[in-house]
């Protein structure tokens, strides 16, 4: 069974039913156990780190993800997912979990596209990925393919090693992070079409270790 | 960087396309859910659906299509018409829209823009603007006035103050539709988009007037829009959305051309 974590962080629905149109069932839950006992682990999440957070150590959520990262169940962040597996975030001065060393930082003010018009913040719409390696959960997917994004942050992982992708808005960000048995994502898959798909079907085969 | 998007509009009534849609290759299409899956198929961006249902007890109907919609398609959509509170906006949001958005109930009530992104973010909050063009006034600076019902009622607001407005209360994005050149075919209205998205800080989808596919390179060019909104272009068979975006991808312009 695949869980995805439920900390009342936006809306989850949209990840189930992405998996249950590629023919995977899935739970949606806030319970620890429940999350321990999956196969594997999906962490989404629309809103602010600091609630985020407050609510993950209310429902000890966070010492679960730590644990289930620790004994090598497949994990997959998506957006808000994927900025709380590093270990601090400047979005409400918040400590994360420490899955992956680094920040999570906010676009700065004055980015600007090559041809010099301002760009907005948050980085909303389609955009590409450059991958930096190989990895089973990007398997068949066309280079060229773009994903859906919605942020204002970014994570900004220490070690170079950790960047499975990286996405160009003014700047390069890290918008495929991976270790070990975590994959995440700052883009959405559920909203990213056809590709998307493939990647959520992907992670659902991937046995949690980092070869190509 | 981001793609320019672009995003078929449907209108909807009583859970049913208000006109059938004859594709290019004469494919039949009067449920919007079949419909949704097409355009989803070709490329589209993002959808619009426009519920036009005017019985307010009919609601449910459109909240299943949505919820019918949600599980065929994953790229994101809008619904308006018709949302008033923020229940309204719950509904919508819950069986699997990516956002609402809100044209005349936020000029009655611009408190609702502030609570509906308090409540669901920013990102899920889309300011509909319906605009007519007035000469400039001390009132209306700009020389577009915001209208509703329609355009048939002048509100008094200047529309660049008022997208200000919505912006400053926390709207994620503004689909500005010109009354003027609306169905016209004629293409968008240029200087009123660039005017609008130039001036605001989030995303602007064009709205109103494309009937030839130069006109979606114009809009995004001399427009400086986000996105743009089409209808009767590949509602009624004149393009598809591949041929667009190759259209606009050889124009020099990022578009998404692998789905």
């Amino acid at each position: 069974m695949i869980a995805i974590i439920d900390y009342k962080a936006g809306n989850l629905t949209s990840v189930q039913r992405a998996l249950a149109f590629i023919g995977r069932d899935s739970v949606i839950t806030s319970s620890a156990a429940e999350v321990l006992a999956a196969e594997r682990i999906i962490f989404p999440g629309v809103g602010a780190a600091g609630t985020a957070m407050f609510d993950l150590m209310r429902l000890k959520l966070d010492t679960a993800m730590v644990e289930a990262y620790g004994i090598g169940k497949p994990i997959l962040g998506i957006c808000l997912g994927t900025q709380i597996v590093m270990e601090r975030s400047d979005e409400n001065h918040t400590r994360c979990l420490g899955l992956i060393k680094g920040e999570v930082l906010r676009f700065p003010e004055n980015i600007s596209e090559p041809g010099g018009r301002k760009l907005k913040v948050p980085h909303m719409g389609w955009n590409r990925v450059t991958m930096k390696g190989k990895h089973p959960v990007f398997n068949g997917i066309d280079p060229q393919s773009e994903f859906y994004f919605v942020h204002s942050y970014y994570p900004g992982p220490r070690e170079t090693r950790n960047i499975l992708g990286e996405t160009f808005y003014g700047i390069p960000f890290a918008s495929v992070l991976a270790s070990s048995n975590l994959v995440a994502v700052q883009f959405h898959p559920e909203k990213s079409g056809r590709p998307g798909l493939k990647l959520l079907s992907n992670f659902c085969m991937w046995d949690g270790k980092d070869h190509a | 960087m981001l793609s320019k998007r672009i995003i078929p509009c449907l209108d909807v009534r009583d859970g049913k396309l208000t006109k059938g849609i004859k594709f290019k290759g004469n494919v039949d299409i009067g449920d919007p859910v079949e419909m949704a899956a097409f355009y989803y198929d070709e490329g589209a961006d993002e959808l619009v659906f426009y519920d036009i249902t005017a019985s307010y007890e009919r609601r449910d109907i459109m909240i299943e299509t949505v919820r019918k919609v949600a599980e065929r398609i994953f790229i994101p959509f809008s619904v308006g018409g018709g949302i008033r509170t923020v229940e309204d906006m719950r509904l919508v949001l819950r069986a699997g829209a990516e956002k609402v958005s809100i044209n005349s109930s936020a000029i009655r009530d611009p408190g609702l823009i502030a609570k509906g992104a308090a409540a669901f973010g920013s990102q899920a909050i889309v300011l509909g603007m319906d605009v007519k063009r007035v000469p400039p006034s001390e009132k209306i600076p700009s020389g577009y006035e915001m209208v509703i019902d329609g355009g048939r009622t002048f509100t008094g607001l200047d529309a660049l103050a008022w997208a200000r407005e919505g912006e400053r209360l926390g709207a994620g994005e503004i689909c500005l539709n010109s009354i003027d050149a609306d169905g016209t075919q004629k293409g968008y209205e240029l200087r009123l988009t660039e005017l609008i998205a130039t001036n605001v800080n989030i995303p602007v989808i064009a709205s109103g007037g494309a009937g030839a596919i130069e006109h979606i390179n114009e809009v995004f060019t001399e427009g400086k829009a986000d996105a743009a909104l089409i209808a009767s272009i590949t509602h009624y068979g004149t393009h598809t959305i591949r041929e667009i975006k190759s259209y606009l991808h050889e124009k020099g312009i990022k578009v998404r051309m692998t789905w």
